[in-house]
């Protein structure tokens, strides 16, 4: 055990736990709550999309779609239907997989730019459908979820109980993530991603990896979409949108590709610097693209990926790992 | 019903020489540099934007135009300059660098100008035409009439001039173009510069029929991305067919099935044909680019 904390896998895990339990010491209200839980949520999506984007080196610009598909079943499953939400939810897990498992064979023959369009299209004609079917979604206007998210009794309602519910099962998605990546199936995934050919060659079955990696991170999409709904109460298209595909992208690449913990941070600095720009007020948005693009450009391969070789740089260790 | 079909056709006609016009500069800056330029719609918006308001300062409309497209150039300029020289940048580094010169876009117009819509005066002229007992606006005359004049420009750009043919000589091999002493760096630029400059004409030709406002850049920039993907990337024709085909696609669609769906329609169509053609209607088999 203790030599699993100190490799340097198990280590960043341990930092995490740390974190996760140091941080509401510094929390005085509960908009820092409500933060950090956005974190979480998206942090736990961005770290799917990785396994895609990063690994896999297959893009897909309408995630949103699948996140919105969970919420939207979860909002209806419960709230028209009276169905429990732990149930509601893996029924819109479910279905997502399977509806991501049906695209994911022709839109991943697709590669570059033309996968990207094809991700695009299909999150938008999602968004379309939940701006369309009003009847049953409420159209642009969104829906309101009412009921609580709980299991067996244990209900999450107060801010504190969610932050605890969002960082365990961070530190699990994260745990599995990491184990997933160094397992024959994540060699597969970069074997996929250096080249698909070679991969075919040494008999990877590309597609399966490719279709696999596609649907799990769907389906995290989509359970995370469920629990959001749950915790914000309220729904709308714009979970759909592109914009909010493109988000999520962002906080991946930007974070660092192929990088578990920097989807995490990420996520996290994606999702805290708009509050903090808000003190520019008009120039909120310049400043977040100038930030952005910046950070890219100095930064290629993303934060934390750039930091690890820079510190293995100054250490002069010239064999020195990047961060998992 | 003939008056009806001759509407649609023309409603989609003129959406589709936008988007084509936009499918045309993504492909010029892919060519160039195999950047996909997600600021393309920004382009539009620039040139619709920036017109609106320089003729509100009370410049005459071509004037105005003429400090759009400059503006948008420059704009264009800047992004090569920042975004190409990035070293060691995978292909999904540079669509987010472009994606936040795009919000850096929107967020200057938001700031400098306003959040509100504005139109510009049709270029000629707002009494309806009347073709086959359908109204045609004068200015989807305008608007069909330049794309018409770019894309023959352009052609002749291509292939008679010695500048054009360095463009293309450095989209087909950088490597080699340089070896035959062709300024890539200068190529670079001009590619940007005309594709935000046809951004920029884009945008002043839509504004008197469908307004502008700091966002309109999003979807004419997916659309024209469409476009650019239905027509296959980077090739010249394959922009033209493909904007023109998103256009019809959904101007039929929404006339003859569903306004909501029409562009849930075109997406879906675009996903269709990459599923049987991989890389566009001309990805392939053409030899020319543009």
């Amino acid at each position: 055990m203790l030599k699993v904390l100190a490799s340097p896998r198990g280590g960043g895990l341990l930092v995490l736990i740390v974190l996760i339990a140091l941080l509401p010491l510094g929390f005085q209200n509960n908009f820092h709550y409500d933060v950090a839980i956005r974190v979480g949520f998206n942090a736990i999506v961005v770290v799917g999309l990785n396994l895609l984007i990063g690994y896999a080196g297959q893009i897909s610009l309408g995630h949103a779609g699948f996140l919105a598909l969970g919420a939207y079943a979860s909002a209806i499953l419960t709230g028209s239907h009276d169905w429990p939400p732990v149930l509601a939810m893996l029924t819109g897990a479910v279905g997502v997989g399977l509806l991501a498992f049906v695209v994911a064979r022709p839109v991943l023959r697709l590669k570059g730019h033309y996968l990207a369009m094809a991700t695009l299209g299909m999150g938008m004609i999602i968004a379309i459908v939940l701006n369309t079917e009003s009847q049953l979604t409420g159209g642009p206007d969104g829906m309101s979820v009412w009921v609580s998210f709980g299991v067996a009794g244990l209900e999450a309602n107060t801010p504190r109980q969610w932050y605890w519910l969002v960082g365990a099962l961070l530190v699990v998605w994260v745990w599995l993530a990491l184990n997933l990546i160094d397992s024959p199936f994540g060699r597969a995934l970069k074997a996929v991603h250096g080249s698909e050919v070679a991969a075919e060659v040494v008999g990877v079955d590309t597609t399966s990896v490719k279709v696999t990696v596609f649907v799990v991170s769907a389906v995290v999409a989509s359970l995370v979409g469920s629990l959001s709904a749950h915790y914000i109460s309220f729904i709308s298209p714009q979970e759909a949108s592109f914009f909010h595909s493109i988000e999520l992208v962002i906080m991946a690449v930007l974070g660092g590709m192929a990088s578990i913990y920097g989807s995490l941070v990420g996520a996290a600095i994606l999702t805290v610097l708009p509050q903090v720009l808000t003190a520019f007020e008009d120039f909120e948005h310049l400043v977040f693209g100038l930030v952005m693009m910046a950070v890219m450009i100095f930064m290629p391969k993303g934060i934390v990926p750039s930091l690890g070789l820079w510190l293995a740089g100054r250490a002069r260790r010239p064999g020195g790992e990047a961060a998992p | 019903m003939l008056a009806e079909l001759v509407q649609f056709l023309f409603a989609g006609l003129t959406a589709g020489a936008i988007y084509a016009l936009v499918g045309l500069g993504f492909g010029l800056i892919y060519n160039a540099s195999h950047v996909i330029n997600f600021a393309q719609g920004e382009f539009v918006m620039l040139g619709g934007m920036t017109t609106v308001f320089a003729a509100a300062a009370g410049l005459p409309l071509a004037a105005a135009v003429a400090v759009a497209i400059l503006v948008t150039v420059a704009a264009g300029l800047a992004l090569e300059m920042v975004a190409v020289p990035t070293r060691n940048a995978s292909v999904v580094t540079l669509i987010i660098i472009t994606i936040g010169a795009s919000i850096s876009y929107r967020g200057a117009a938001q700031a400098f100008f306003d959040k509100q819509f504005h139109t510009l005066p049709s270029f000629s002229g707002e009494d309806p035409i009347d073709f086959l007992g359908a109204a045609i606006l004068p200015q989807t005359l305008w608007v069909l009439g330049i794309t018409v004049l770019i894309v023959i420009a352009l052609q002749l750009f291509f292939h008679r001039t010695l500048l054009g043919k360095a463009v293309l000589a450095t989209s087909h091999n950088r490597l080699a173009a340089r070896l035959v002493g062709i300024n890539v760096q200068l190529v670079l630029l001009l590619s940007f510069g005309l594709s935000a400059a046809l951004g920029a004409i884009a945008g002043v030709l839509i504004t008197p029929i469908t307004s502008t406002n700091f966002e309109v850049g999003i979807m004419l920039g997916l659309k024209g991305f469409c476009a650019a993907i239905l027509g296959g990337l980077g090739s010249g024709v394959g922009a033209v067919v493909g904007g023109l085909l998103v256009g019809l696609i959904e101007a039929f669609g929404a006339g003859y099935i569903s306004s909501e769906y029409k562009d849930a329609m075109a997406f879906g169509i675009i996903l269709l044909v990459l599923f049987f053609m991989p890389s566009g209607l001309f990805g392939k088999r053409t030899t020319e680019r543009v």
